[in-house]
């Protein structure tokens, strides 16, 4: 439960984020990480950007993610933050 | 087997070879326990070194008597409770939420304290209640979502605290001295938030090493040889291996937030009893917001099943065979304690990836496949 997963910033909108999670467009409260601008690498957990992260270390922990959970690791990760369709 | 992960292995063994006794370490961290058990690192280590999970799985270590109360709220009337997936099975006395939820009681799953906070708003007449479960990784999202309540007016939000602190965990387990313990290995999202540093009290006092690693599997292999180079050494330090990601300060504005809307308090953990400082309640200003207060909840006591061993299989006194009810009377589809629950429970991970001969697939959760 305590997992965060990698997502780019798109775009920013005061204190919401829009992240890019491999091909997944999700809002995220960037409260936590206020440095954090379009273009950078955030670490999410539970609907919040946690940390900021060079693209290297995010790029690497997706392709660990997905060797090891599978490609529906980031549609099923949805629900780790605000889905676009809303939680069940 | 990749280049660096023989190397990182070829290195434990040999550490552990110079060490020439029984070493146990603990991983306190479910996320942890369950990227052990994925890439088969059990198989990988040397014969003397034991690596034992900790009580690192929120869902876990949630006393019973906080899924009482939660079952006792989503049962009144007009009364919106929102939870993550995970707590939704762990039974309490009179079943789970997902029973209730069966028998239409509004439950609802979430993903994020906000999405709790966007029910309160959508529906402003009825009292919508977040079961705060998770370690410091989590409790900044709950705090940052009732700031935003207090911010705006949702008074019909409100929040039942079970976050739990890490390091006073790991200080209460030392301090009982149950288990021996040669070190840990730090979680890595929870020090996102607290910093390497907040170990240093594990270090100073109880002289163990700590070593702050990630979940990748060469990442934890780096953290044990990390933590048994300096067994070999007679050293007992803080080290942080996964700095690419966590800080020594930890994240300033979540430790800020948590400051702000919380005190530490003393918490229940599951079986584990009351550990001093290891919980957070609400400071003054935000009390509105909890929901024992609001809804004058009277926390009872916990009646546990009196076979399960989950209690010991979190303080790493016992591994999840050793249970009688383990895949026996208790299994992922009928789970009798929290730690087959949740899918990052050891019992589960136990479970999943060490079955016992003749079970199958089908007795897994859907959920669990897709790596949940």
């Amino acid at each position: 439960m305590c997992l965060a997963v990698p997502g780019k910033v798109l775009e920013c909108s005061g204190e919401e984020a829009v992240v890019d999670l491999q091909g997944n467009r999700l809002k995220v409260s960037k409260v936590l990480t206020p440095e954090a601008g379009v273009g950078d690498w955030v670490l999410i957990h539970a609907g919040f950007a946690i940390t900021t992260i060079e693209e290297a270390d995010a790029l690497e922990t997706w392709e660990y993610l997905r060797g090891s959970y599978g490609e529906d690791f980031f549609s099923e990760a949805d629900d780790a933050v605000e889905s676009k369709g809303g939680d069940s | 087997m990749s280049a660096k992960t023989e190397r990182l292995c070829a290195e434990l063994h040999e550490l552990a070879g110079r060490i020439g006794r029984r070493v146990q370490l603990m991983e306190v961290c479910g996320t942890h326990t369950v990227s052990v058990f994925r890439n088969g690192l059990r198989a990988l280590l040397p014969a003397n070194l034991r690596l034992l999970s900790g009580p690192g799985c929120p869902v876990c270590v949630t006393a019973q008597r906080d899924i009482d109360a939660a079952i006792e709220l989503a049962a009144r009337d007009r009364v919106i409770v929102a939870t993550y997936g995970d707590m939704m099975r762990v039974p309490g006395r009179l079943g789970s939420l997902e029973k209730l939820r069966a028998l239409g009681a509004q439950i609802r799953l979430v993903n994020s304290a906000r999405s709790a906070l966007r029910i309160a708003r959508e529906f402003p007449d009825r009292p919508v209640v977040l079961l705060a479960v998770g370690f410091e990784t989590t409790a900044p999202a709950t705090a940052a979502t009732v700031l935003e309540a207090d911010r705006d007016g949702i008074e019909n939000f409100s929040a039942l605290l079970c976050h739990k602190l890490v390091v006073p965990a790991m200080l209460a387990l030392l301090e009982a001295g149950d288990v021996p313990l040669d070190g840990f290995l730090c979680p890595g999202h929870v020090s996102v938030i607290i910093g390497a540093d907040a170990y240093r009290p594990v270090v100073e006092r109880h002289a163990r090493p700590c070593v702050v690693a990630g979940f990748e599997p060469e990442q934890i292999l780096t953290g044990l040889v990390a933590l048994l180079r300096q067994i070999s050494e007679g050293r007992a330090a803080l080290e942080n291996v996964y700095s690419a990601v966590v800080s020594a300060a930890g994240n300033r504005v979540a430790l800020e937030l948590l400051e702000r809307v919380f005190v530490p308090a003393d918490a229940v953990w599951r079986e584990l009893g009351t550990i001093p400082h290891s919980g957070l309640e609400f400071a003054e200003p935000y009390r509105r917001f909890d929901a024992v207060e609001r809804f004058g909840l009277t926390i009872g006591e916990d009646d546990d099943h009196p076979g399960c061993l989950c209690g010991e299989v979190i303080q790493g006194k016992v591994e999840p065979a050793e249970c009688p009810l383990f895949a026996d009377e208790c299994t992922p589809l009928n789970p009798v304690g929290p730690c087959m629950v949740s899918s990052e429970g050891t019992c589960a991970a136990w479970y999943k990836y060490n079955r016992p001969a003749g079970t199958t697939r089908a007795d897994v959760p859907a959920s669990w496949e897709a790596g949940q």
